[in-house]
């Protein structure tokens, strides 16, 4: 049930594009002039600009959209998106928005914005868990450089959201507090959907998954409790599980952003991702964070300016690549058709579409298993219980001790990626795994690089095989056929360290989010998100509608409500 | 097993077990001058210098030794390796700790701009080649003091390569002979030392202190070309020096700052090399040479007696004076070697890969840090001999102690005594005293003024040799020196002189 919109003329009877578009409209269609794209209705809103411009204008104050925020984490409880509220943290930073906002001095564009923060990033007072039990009242005593710099920008912490145990997994299903439960399953669209074929029986039983394992942080962003979450994203976190959940979900390119203060999966993968529910916020949030870390000697050296994403406007001279290894069997028809919708958009708006080779896909899966296990291998290590963490009862040796204490530490799938990390890095395999596996790793790094110096600007992949499906059938499988099959298009741009972008395109006949991603040069983040945004633009995906769901708690989960009261 | 019992049957080069009397029966030529660096195997073996072992009744056998030697030197730096806390042995414990040194997660290694500028520094000394390209990796195993699970080393593809280290050694009858002998240095790496752990037996519990957690080590590899204790004692007392003229370490083997594990094997001439044992922890010169030799003994009475030389990490039991397997390291390790993926390779240019306009500050220049360096002992010492007609082993001695190489400078500049007098004066009479008082020279009570000017009167011949050390038998403390003195003065004067006024004009001057 893709649908293609008109430019500017779109009015009508679809939901409105974002809580804040309507927002507008409630407030009588007042046009904000700093916004990059303010052509007109219809057009996604960069929900962070909105917001900030309301807040500078005393339309609203940061302790009402603090409360806002904090009031909707409570009503969406049972989604799991956070492990820890840090209730007391957000409101203090709320207060003090709000003494620089009435003073007109305010730190920015985040300054007062309620944002959230994936429970891998450490938070100096707030507990840090990786979902673990290892880590399980765990407060680190200094914050990561992304958080500091969240801080620093007047942004409200409003809390640490859930994940994959170390972020090993696609479902955020792994983790010791629970799955996190998608806030699309309470949608109206995929609510009337499934009326339609199933009578309504056992409805609850039907919830769908987020993906993950970055899931906390999109379902947070998804359901109205923040507006941009951190991620953190070694083979497709942030991307699966913004895709699943309809928002915008960036991974940045390796070395743009700071690790510092990220509990490694993979350290040569890993990257901090953002979340965000419209692509110019992205933008902002990536502008804030960027740039050289003397804490990580990873990051580039080069100043990286601040940037607002230019409206794109000459089509002709965009190339966009399809790979055309990602059309694979297993592939769902309904993400199929959409993506060479997109391409067919593309094109019909006068950009030259190419299909490319990427030929050392198909090795991508194999290959990073041996990687990432190797480095989870390592970067477990120091979990024996001295330092920091869960410590076992048994002090009959050191050896006893450290056994024990990563036996109760660590879940299965944390226990196994060490056990299979351990055995590729012996003497005597590593020549045979991990150094062949970096040789394919340089092999899949150089298709890209193959493909972008052919002319191509930014590549076109579905983001995901599917839509997301209900925790029933996802646990069919187990975490490791999972993360293989979901992380089939997202992760050779690990490998590579380029920047993707997975962006909601439309909804599925389910009623249910699915996202395209785009793929860009290495430190080319701001072309892949301007194109990014022209796609955005283009699309219109519908607002989540948690009105049915929301009534069932309190009206304010109304989007309109939610917006009007917010802004009075 | 029964301690063997060891002597020297020919200065540094022969075992023979007690007993059966100390003939070489091979009158082999004892090797000297420097062993060719470079090549290894068939001939290298030849080089090896022999020592002959025997058993009585199963008659003889020759054995060679092969020493080989990783030191561990301390790099004198403010801050550690990879995190900023500062560099200190005598803090309190866990007083010097970043979040780093005790491995919360999250955090990540950045690089000491000055633990590179030592290591290259130590490589140019050392002749290497100095790799513009090194990587580092992580080395796995789990120990109490080491937080993170692994240290951080370069063992693939270290800073520095291929370079030697030349030392010289005592030979001939009567040990009076210096010969300078070469071991290759295979590589310099820059690592992270481990903390400390005290293991406390009555109450079952381990202590550890992580304010060694991470401080900048150089490993300087030696390889196997050294065959004995003395020359690897003499090795690791040059390499000493050289890092001390650099100030890349204190290189003060008590505080721990240089420690050294010796590769020891045995094996017949003209045969293939024996399995070897490692040492680990010799952390006293004084033991160093004593321990690879009991260890090349207990290995040749293990195979002459039929037995087997197991490939095992052994320690120095000072006490007993002999090597015992340590425990803790039974069994195989694998170290599970793998790169430091949050460390970028490290890059280092020359004045001609410079890349132009770079700021200094973030890139190291080979060429102008060998430029920085300081004059080596090896150069010092062949400048004593040069100027002053100084015998070898004179200059060596004036090196040896910190301190006595300026003293014996300042004495020069301000006598007019003969070189080879103040050579002797400092070496024999000088530095007798400091030995007999247990003193250092900073801590010596004679300045370089006051030896100059006794030695001055020396050579006017104002007052005789034996005058003169008296002289410095009050000035070492000696008080009853000064009577003998008193009597001199009361000689020369012919008896006129009021012994009390002697000793008053005497005391003044001494004391000055």
């Amino acid at each position: 049930m893709w649908w293609r919109v008109g430019h500017e003329d779109h009015v009508g009877p679809d939901p409105p594009r974002s809580e804040w578009n309507c927002l507008l409209r409630a407030q009588g269609g007042r046009e904000d002039s700093r916004s990059p794209c303010s052509r007109g209705r219809g057009v996604p809103r960069p929900a962070c600009i909105l917001v900030s411009a309301a807040l500078k204008q005393g339309q609203v104050t940061p302790t009402e959209l603090c409360q806002r925020c904090l009031s909707l984490i409570k009503k969406t409880k049972f989604l799991n998106a956070y492990i820890t509220v840090s209730e007391e943290v957000a409101l203090k930073q709320a207060e003090e928005s709000e003494k620089r906002y009435k003073k007109g001095h305010s730190l920015g564009d985040l300054d007062g914005i309620p944002v959230a923060v994936k429970d891998n990033f450490s938070t100096a007072g707030i507990e840090t868990t990786c979902a673990s039990n290892m880590l399980k009242g765990y407060v680190p005593p200094y914050n990561a450089t992304v958080v500091q710099k969240l801080l620093d920008q007047g942004a409200l912490l409003m809390g640490k959201t859930n994940l994959d145990e170390f972020a090993m997994g696609s479902g955020s299903t792994d983790g010791i507090f629970g799955p996190v439960k998608n806030p699309w399953s309470y949608s109206k669209q995929y609510r009337e959907k499934r009326k339609q074929k199933s009578h309504g029986k056992n409805e609850d039983s039907h919830w769908l998954i987020t993906g993950g394992s970055s899931g906390g942080s999109a379902a947070a962003v998804s359901a109205f409790t923040c507006f941009a979450a951190l991620g953190s994203d070694t083979g497709g976190s942030t991307r699966n599980p913004a895709a699943h959940c309809g928002v915008v979900g960036l991974k940045p390119s390796y070395g743009l952003v700071s690790r510092h203060g990220l509990i490694p999966l993979v350290n040569s993968m890993d990257v901090p991702g953002i979340l965000t529910r419209c692509v110019d916020d992205a933008a902002i949030v990536l502008g804030i964070l960027a740039g050289h870390d003397p804490k990580d000697s990873t990051t580039i050296q080069d100043p990286v300016k601040p940037f607002t994403l230019p409206s794109l406007t000459d089509m002709s001279k965009l190339c966009i690549g399809i790979p055309k290894e990602y059309l694979t069997p297993e592939l769902s028809s309904e993400v199929q058709s959409l993506w060479s919708k997109a391409a067919n958009l593309f094109e019909s708006e006068g950009a030259k579409v190419i299909e490319v080779s990427l030929p050392h896909t198909s090795y991508s899966i194999v290959c990073y298993h041996v990687l990432c296990t190797s480095e989870v291998a390592s970067n477990m290590a120091r979990f024996d219980g001295l330092e920091y963490g869960h410590r076992c009862d048994i002090d009959v040796s050191t050896e006893a001790m450290y056994a024990a204490t990563r036996r109760e530490g660590f879940n299965d799938v944390v226990r196994g990626r060490i056990l299979s990390g351990n055995f590729f890095l012996l003497k005597e395999n590593y020549e045979n795994y991990f150094v062949k596996a970096q040789k394919v790793r340089r092999l899949i790094a150089r298709d890209f690089v193959n493909v972008f110096n052919s002319g191509v600007d930014v590549l076109l992949t579905p983001t995901t095989l599917s839509e997301a499906v209900p925790h029933t059938e996802f646990i069919r499988e187990d975490n490791r056929t999972r993360s293989a099959q979901d992380d089939l298009f997202t992760q050779a741009v690990n490998m590579a360290g380029l920047p993707a972008v997975s962006v909601p395109m439309a909804l599925s006949s389910q009623g249910l989010p699915i996202g395209l991603q785009f793929i860009g040069r290495a430190f080319c983040d701001q072309q892949l998100l301007t194109v990014a945004k022209w796609f955005e633009k283009q699309v219109q995906f519908p607002v989540i509608q948690l009105q049915e769901l929301m009534d069932d708690c309190s009206s304010v989960f109304e989007n309109e409500k939610l917006a009007s009261v917010s802004l009075k | 097993m029964a301690t063997p019992v060891l002597r020297w049957c020919c200065p540094g080069r022969r075992w023979v077990f007690a007993g059966i009397g100390g003939v070489s029966r091979h009158g082999r030529g004892v090797p000297t001058g420097s062993t060719s660096s470079g090549k290894r195997g068939q001939s290298s073996v030849a080089q090896q210098p022999l020592i002959t072992a025997q058993k009585p009744r199963k008659g003889e056998r020759e054995w060679a030794a092969v020493v080989g030697l990783e030191i561990h030197a301390q790099i004198a730096s403010n801050s550690k390796l990879f995190s900023g806390s500062q560099v200190d042995f005598a803090a309190p414990p866990n007083s010097l700790v970043s979040f780093f040194d005790a491995s919360l997660p999250g955090t990540l290694p950045v690089l000491n701009r000055r633990c590179v500028e030592a290591a290259v520094m130590t490589g140019l000394a050392l002749d290497c080649h100095i790799n513009r390209r090194s990587l580092f990796d992580r080395k796995h195993y789990f120990y109490a003091d080491l937080p993170a699970g692994y240290q951080i080393t370069q063992q693939r593809l270290p800073i520095a390569v291929n370079g030697s280290l030349a030392y010289s050694v005592c030979v001939g009858k009567r040990r009076s002979q210096m010969v300078t002998r070469t071991a290759r240095v295979k590589q310099i790496q820059l690592e992270q030392d481990s903390g400390k752990s005290l293991h406390d037996s009555l109450r079952s519990q381990t202590l550890i202190d992580l304010n060694r957690a991470g401080v900048g080590l150089l490993e300087v590899v030696l390889e196997p070309d050294m065959s004995c204790g003395e020359e690897a004692a003499a090795a690791v007392r040059e390499l000493q020096l050289i890092l001390q003229a650099l100030g890349t370490s204190q290189a003060n083997m008590a505080e721990g700052q240089l420690r050294v594990d010796a590769n020891i094997s045995v094996h017949n001439p003209g045969e293939p090399l024996g399995i070897r044992t490692e040492v680990k922890n010799l952390n006293s010169a004084r033991f160093l040479a004593k321990a690879i030799d009991y260890e090349i003994q207990r290995q040749i009475n293990e195979l002459e007696n039929g037995g087997k030389i197991l490939n095992e990490t052994r320690s120095f039991d000072y006490k007993l004076g002999c090597t015992v397997p340590m425990r803790d390291k039974e069994g195989k390790q694998d170290y599970r070697l793998m790169p430091e993926p949050n460390l970028p390779p490290l890059l280092l240019y020359d004045s001609g890969s410079l890349p132009p306009g770079t700021d200094p500050q973030q890139v190291i220049n080979i060429d102008q840090l060998r430029e920085q360096l300081p004059e080596l002992p090896r150069v010092t010492r062949e400048k004593l001999v040069q100027q002053y007609g100084m015998l070898p082993e004179h200059s060596f001695a004036l090196l040896n102690e910190v301190g006595l190489l300026e003293f014996f400078q300042n004495v020069i500049k301000e006598t007019r005594a003969e070189p080879k007098k103040v050579t002797s004066w400092v070496l024999n009479t000088f530095l007798g005293f400091l030995k007999q008082q247990n003193l250092a020279v900073s801590e010596s009570p004679v300045t370089p003024s006051a030896l100059a000017e006794l030695l001055d009167l020396l050579d006017r011949k104002a007052i005789s040799s034996s005058a003169a050390k008296q002289v410095t038998d009050v000035k070492k403390g000696n008080p009853r020196a000064i009577n003998k003195l008193i009597g001199l003065v009361r000689r020369a004067t012919l008896g006129r002189a009021d012994p009390t006024v002697i000793k008053e004009v005497l005391e003044r001057q001494l004391s000055s």
